[in-house]
């Protein structure tokens, strides 16, 4: 294993402040831009830990999920962009407080 | 070939109540007329054709059933709608159709300027279809339809002109009381089922004698149950009110359903069901005993009523109380021959009266007619000839067969029975009589502006009242008593009895040629009393009754305010039932039921409202609580 260099602990544990970070921002950054770059942050937590644990294990399954989640990310991205676009047109902020129509 | 179109004879008149029905309004009067009058006439002639397949039939085979479809079938229970013939139904089918028919007739005229022309028609086509469905029905389930369904037709038509508010309430009155009798005949009819496992009649009736003894509760049950049925549906006490309240609907539907057919269903069902009353003394005693109690409860108050259709209507219910009485001494057959001849006659007095009422623009109230002789001739000697018939007075053909229950009751009932009767028949002819003199005799009581429409009725409608004149002068002749031979209606119906003449009650007085011409002389004798005293007192010397009223001060207002029956029923009856609903209402339905759903409803509301406080509107509200449900549930898993 002393071969392989870093043990993955350490992957794991900087996945872990990065997810925990990402967190962090959604629940408490009130700019809708923020609060997608803070859900980049967790996704990309998550990559990490996923190459981690494929390099482990010699598994290329980890690698293949990544990709996967790299093209979702990308796609809810440009969908929610999209939609941050359009409220921001109509309502002229990007303020997530400020989008509470649908409050019951 | 009659006996094979037998179902036609109800089809048809359905066949034109359904056209008249749905195309009301939209066909022309003439084309109205022609399917409403052609259906029953056309049934009236297969109706002939089938009585005369049936006389060329031995006697003993005089009974022919035609099955069209299985009604019900469920386990053991089965009926199907099944007609059958024999003599007792032909008599009723050919008094139903051929009535029926002249009535139609009759309508045509009567009803000429009525705007729902169509509706009347496709009612009273309806009707004839129900009680042909009655009369013909061969198991007691297809009877109950027919029983319903003219109860059906009844309530409909004395809710004819349904915008006045006396008529509307009148039927609904005819409803609810017929309900009560309804519900005794449903009874019955579970009971039968019960003990027979069947409907049919043919089952039933053949094995009522093995299965139930002499004067076995059951078969008293039974009979009485059927009874109850007939009481209301026969407009006899107590349930007789609803009859003279129904003379609201047109007069041809008084004549129709209210005289001649639909209210002697009762007795033409007791007839059917001879059997239960033979078997069941005592409720063939109570069928005699109310009978002649309601013939001489509603004679006296023909006595003082003023409107001509409501003393016509006590006396129908009068006359049918003779038809029970002869039911209830055992002598089925002579009720049915009342029945017959009485239906002739009333429906005569009654399209008679329609004439009166139509020459006088809807006038109904005696003291304002009188006189009428000149101008209505043919209405006057028609009535003349029916008033005759009911007065029991020789030839006429309610002289034979008021005498023969007479003499049946005289036989089988006792003299008391008899006597009872014979003053019954004083009273009748007497009412018959004042309502005689006072619209056709005496000064013309007749307001100026009425005088100058004043017209004799047209031929559609002077047309039946001949011919049923007719029926009434040679009615009785189908049952000339003492002459050898002579009853032929006895010998028609006796089949249909032949199966409990052992169980007949015994008579209590010998049969006899003279005594039975004795008490013919004594009921005519009684009956020309009757007419004379009416005419002493309505044409002689016409302030008599009001002196003998003022005298009798509290007789007169007990029998001119009806006994106040009407009042005990609302009282006692009516008010308790109508007060308990309103309680009912109140504390049960009100207060449990609609407390309930509404409760339901209230406690969803008020949690809806605790939930909707979750709903902040807030995405991080929901990202946060998302994200301690993740953290609870990783938790859970990861310290379990």
């Amino acid at each position: 294993m002393g071969s392989m260099g870093v043990p993955t602990e350490y992957y794991q544990l900087v996945a872990a402040l990065l997810f925990t970070i990402g967190l962090i921002g959604v629940l408490v950054r009130r700019s809708a831009l923020i609060i997608f770059m803070s859900i980049e942050l967790m996704l990309n937590a998550v990559n990490l830990s996923f190459v981690a644990f494929s390099r482990q294990h010699g598994q290329m399954d980890g690698q293949i999920f990544v990709f996967f989640v790299m093209a979702v990310a990308a796609a809810e991205v440009a969908v929610g962009l999209a939609i941050l676009v359009a409220i921001f047109r109509n309502r002229e902020t990007a303020s997530v407080d400020e989008v509470h129509l649908l409050k019951g | 070939m009659g006996l094979t179109l037998l179902w036609l004879v109800p089809l048809l008149p359905l066949v034109g109540a359904i056209l008249n029905g749905v195309l009301a309004g939209t066909l022309p009067r003439k084309m109205v007329s022609a399917i409403g009058v052609g259906s029953v006439g056309l049934s009236l002639a297969i109706a002939v054709a089938c009585f005369g397949d049936l006389l060329a039939l031995p006697p003993e085979s005089r009974r022919v059933t035609q099955g069209l479809f299985t009604w019900i079938q469920s386990g053991d229970f089965h009926a199907e709608v099944r007609y059958a013939l024999d003599p007792l139904g032909a008599v009723m089918m050919l008094v139903v159709t051929g009535v029926g028919f002249l009535i139609h007739v009759y309508s045509t005229g009567y009803m000429g300027h009525e705007k729902a022309y169509g509706r009347y028609f496709s009612y009273l086509n309806l009707f004839t279809f129900s009680m042909l469905t009655l009369v013909l029905a061969d198991n007691f389930l297809l009877m109950f339809l027919g029983w319903e369904a003219v109860g059906l037709c009844s309530y409909l038509l004395i809710g004819f002109w349904y915008q006045r508010p006396a008529a509307a309430e009148a039927g609904k009155k005819a409803f609810v009381v017929n309900r009560i009798g309804d519900w005794g005949f449903l009874l019955g009819i579970f009971l039968i089922f019960v003990t027979f496992g069947s409907v049919d009649f043919a089952t039933v009736f053949t094995q009522a004698p093995q299965r139930l003894a002499v004067g076995s509760a059951v078969a008293t049950a039974i009979a009485l149950l059927l009874f109850l049925g007939a009481t209301g549906k026969s407009a006899q006490l107590p349930l007789y009110v609803w009859l003279p309240d129904a003379m609201e609907g047109p007069t041809p539907v008084s004549a129709l359903i209210h005289a001649a057919t639909m209210v002697t269903a009762g007795v033409y069902m007791v007839a059917r069901c001879h059997i239960f009353y033979l078997l069941s003394p005592p409720a063939l005693q109570v069928v005699a005993i109310v009978g002649i109690l309601t013939a001489l409860f509603a004679a006296t108050i023909g006595l003082v009523q003023n409107d001509i259709k409501r003393v016509l209507a006590y006396s129908t219910i009068s006359q049918l109380g003779y038809m029970f009485v002869g039911c209830g001494v055992g002598a089925f057959a002579s009720g049915i021959f009342h029945l017959m001849t009485h239906a002739f006659f009333k429906a005569l007095l009654f399209l008679g009266a329609g004439s009166v009422i139509h020459a006088l623009s809807g006038e109904q109230d005696l003291w304002k007619m009188g006189g009428l002789k000149a101008h209505l001739p043919w209405t006057h000697a028609t009535f003349l000839i029916a008033t005759l018939a009911i007065a029991g007075v020789f030839p006429f053909a309610g002289f034979f067969s008021k005498d023969e229950i007479l003499y049946q009751a005289w036989l089988r009932g006792g003299p008391l029975l008899w006597m009872a009767g014979v003053i019954g028949a004083f009273m009748t002819a007497f009412y018959m009589f004042r309502l005689y003199f006072l619209t056709f005799h005496g000064r013309s009581r007749v307001p100026q502006e009425a005088k100058h429409h004043l017209h004799e009725s047209p031929n559609s409608m002077t047309g039946p009242l001949m011919i049923l004149a007719v029926l009434s002068v040679i009615g009785g002749f189908v049952q000339v008593p003492i002459l050898a031979g002579g009853q032929r209606l006895d010998q028609f119906l006796e089949p249909v009895f032949a199966d409990a003449v052992d169980l007949a009650p015994a008579a209590h007085a010998a049969s006899a040629a003279g005594a039975e011409v004795g008490l013919m002389v004594i009921s005519l004798v009684v009956a020309l009393m009757g007419i004379f005293v009416a005419y002493k007192f309505y044409v002689a010397d016409p302030e008599l009754p009001r002196r003998l009223a003022e005298q009798m001060r509290g007789a007169y207002r007990l029998v001119f305010n009806k006994y106040w029956v009407d009042e005990i029923y609302e009282s006692f009856v009516v008010q308790p039932i109508y007060q308990g609903s309103v309680r009912l209402w109140e504390r049960f339905d009100a207060a449990v039921i609609d407390g309930a759903v509404n409760g339901v409803g209230r406690q969803i509301e008020r949690g809806a409202e605790l939930l909707r406080l979750a709903q902040t509107g807030y995405v991080q509200v929901y990202a946060l609580i998302l994200t301690l449900g993740a953290v609870v549930l990783i938790g859970y898993l990861a310290l379990r």
